[in-house]
């Protein structure tokens, strides 16, 4: 029981928690901006790689740094939006979906030219885990990664829920044609949009590299399991994505637990085809994902 | 001076020509109908007023400051509100949320206006906190109209508002038409149900083709035999 909770439970949460924030950005963005933004996993790459320089210079721990790397990659995330996306934003969806399908390969061979292919750590050393009640391990790293994911969710639902801005995000995702004639500045509303994306990318990388490690393939592996939650909870519905993020996490850790007899379920390579097929299952069977999405 | 001047407009989407000269204007204080069959042109020419068509001829003029061609974002902040005939409400903010979407141009405190509006729609104060989207169309009808009151417009765009409601709502929507317009506020109403909305309009424009065909008080055209044969459902006003 304790071995399902330590080895399983417990990595799927914080798995599902870094796809949940991933999930949002994409959630927002398809709705808002209408488009799937192929780019969006390499947003996370950018956040990982400018949060690691940011270490190796001052030497402070990565959440520290975190905000500074979540405010450049958001300027690089805008300077991108003038310059390749606004052009298509009355053109039809397509030309911008394939506009960041180019903007993906891009940015991954800046990064790629600039910090190189080689693995890389967030963190030296080896953390080792606190057990609580005997048995409970959690490491460190697992315990801030999910704290600080669940105060960057309820700031999420703080701005969407209270602030005018927010209010004005939610409005142009359920129709930017009357956003445009009620008069709500939409140009504003995209801006905080890729703010809110570009800034949540940023950190759900960083979580995902202080779990893991540092390559450059790791914002296009996350790209899949951030569609699936995102569809999974219905296109718009950010809360919808983390539910989506949750599940998905949980399901691909699950996946490999040895339910049958001895042997894992699932080899864990096949991992990342458990959120494939949960997207392929939710877009026959219920479109509109969990919470009553869009469907475009 | 008229608050809304239609002056010869031509315009229409790309290359479809749809108005072909049509002039109106709108008073202080007025309610006026545009009726006259589909496809005649009446929501295109309140369209032109509101920036969302192409003129090639003609002029707009608001209090007599020409607007012509001005795009929507900017018209609505010179104080035009335009309610669209359908998708008219944000249906998964609530219907408070909604009416704060109104008042975005707002830089001021706007919390007397949401006050004055839910006395002037008094279910929509009851039902402030649900989903816009979950309400009855004669409530979203409301929600979209007090929506587009938060400006405390110099004039007020209806597309077909009655459109789709039974006739309880139907005859409940003119009703409000009537006191948000004895607030001050004059009104531009286009309308398929065209003898009710001629009872309670000042005047009313009859379009025929993207042409102006008749005008009149809502009275004359109302008995007016060649209007009512036309375009009010056949024989003379009751």
């Amino acid at each position: 029981m304790m071995e399902f909770i330590n080895f399983y439970l417990i990595p799927g949460l914080v798995l599902g928690s870094i796809y949940a924030l991933g999930a949002i950005g994409i959630t927002l963005t398809f709705s808002i901006l209408r488009f799937a933004n192929f780019a969006h996993g390499e947003t996370m790459l950018l956040g990982v790689y400018i949060t690691y320089s940011l270490v190796q210079v001052s030497g402070l721990h990565p959440l520290l740094v975190l905000p500074f790397a979540a405010i450049l990659t958001v300027i690089v995330v805008l300077g991108i939006d003038r310059a390749f996306y606004k052009p298509f934003r009355s053109s039809p969806t397509i030309m911008v979906v394939i506009a960041s399908f180019g903007m993906m390969l891009m940015v991954r061979s800046m990064v790629q030219f600039i910090w190189g292919v080689q693995l890389k750590g967030m963190m030296p050393g080896i953390q080792r885990p606190m057990v609580f009640f005997d048995s409970l391990r959690l490491s460190p790293k697992h315990m801030l990664i999910m704290a600080a994911a669940i105060v960057l969710m309820l700031a999420v639902h703080y701005l969407l829920s209270r602030t005018k801005i927010g209010k004005a995000m939610r409005a142009m995702s359920d129709s930017p044609e009357l956003a445009r004639l009620t008069g709500i500045d939409t140009e504003r509303v995209i801006r905080m949009t890729w703010i809110v994306g570009g800034a949540l990318a940023t950190a759900a990388g960083v979580f995902l590299a202080i779990d893991t490690h540092i390559d450059t393939n790791m914002g296009f592996k996350m790209l899949l399991p951030m569609f699936a939650a995102a569809i999974l909870g219905g296109i718009g519905r950010p809360f919808g994505a983390v539910a989506g993020g949750l599940i998905i996490g949980i399901a691909e850790e699950l996946s490999s637990y040895p339910w049958i007899g001895m042997e894992p379920l699932l080899n864990p390579g096949y991992k990342a085809g458990v959120a494939f097929a949960i997207m392929i299952g939710m877009l026959l069977w219920r479109p509109s994902g969990l919470f009553k999405g869009k469907v475009f | 001076m008229s608050v809304i001047e239609l002056d010869a407009v031509v315009g229409g989407y790309g290359d479809t020509q749809i108005l072909h000269g049509v002039s109106m204007r709108v008073d202080p204080g007025e309610i006026v109908v545009i009726i006259g069959p589909n496809g005649a042109g009446k929501s295109t020419a309140m369209k032109a007023v509101f920036g969302l068509l192409n003129l090639s001829s003609g002029h707009v003029k608001l209090n007599g400051e020409d607007i012509t061609n001005m795009p929507p974002d900017q018209v609505v902040r010179c104080g035009v509100c335009y309610v669209p005939q359908t998708s008219n409400i944000f249906p998964s903010l609530t219907v408070e949320e909604n009416l704060e979407m109104g008042a975005f141009v707002r830089e001021d405190d706007f919390r007397p206006r949401l006050r004055e509006l839910y006395d002037i729609f008094p279910p929509l104060a009851e039902k402030r906190k649900q989903a816009a989207g979950t309400l009855s169309g004669g409530q979203r009808q409301m929600v979209a109209m007090a929506k587009a009151m938060m400006l405390e417009p110099k004039i007020l765009l209806l597309d077909e508002p009655s459109a789709g409601l039974s006739p309880k709502y139907r005859g409940e929507i003119f009703a409000i038409v009537k006191a948000v317009n004895a607030t001050g506020t004059p009104i531009l109403m286009v309308e398929q149900n065209a003898r009710q909305a001629l009872r309670i309009a000042n005047r009313g424009y009859v379009l025929v083709d993207g042409k102006n065909k008749f005008e009149g008080s809502g009275r004359d055209l109302l008995e007016d035999p060649e209007v009512a044969e036309m375009f009010l459902g056949g024989g003379a006003a009751a």
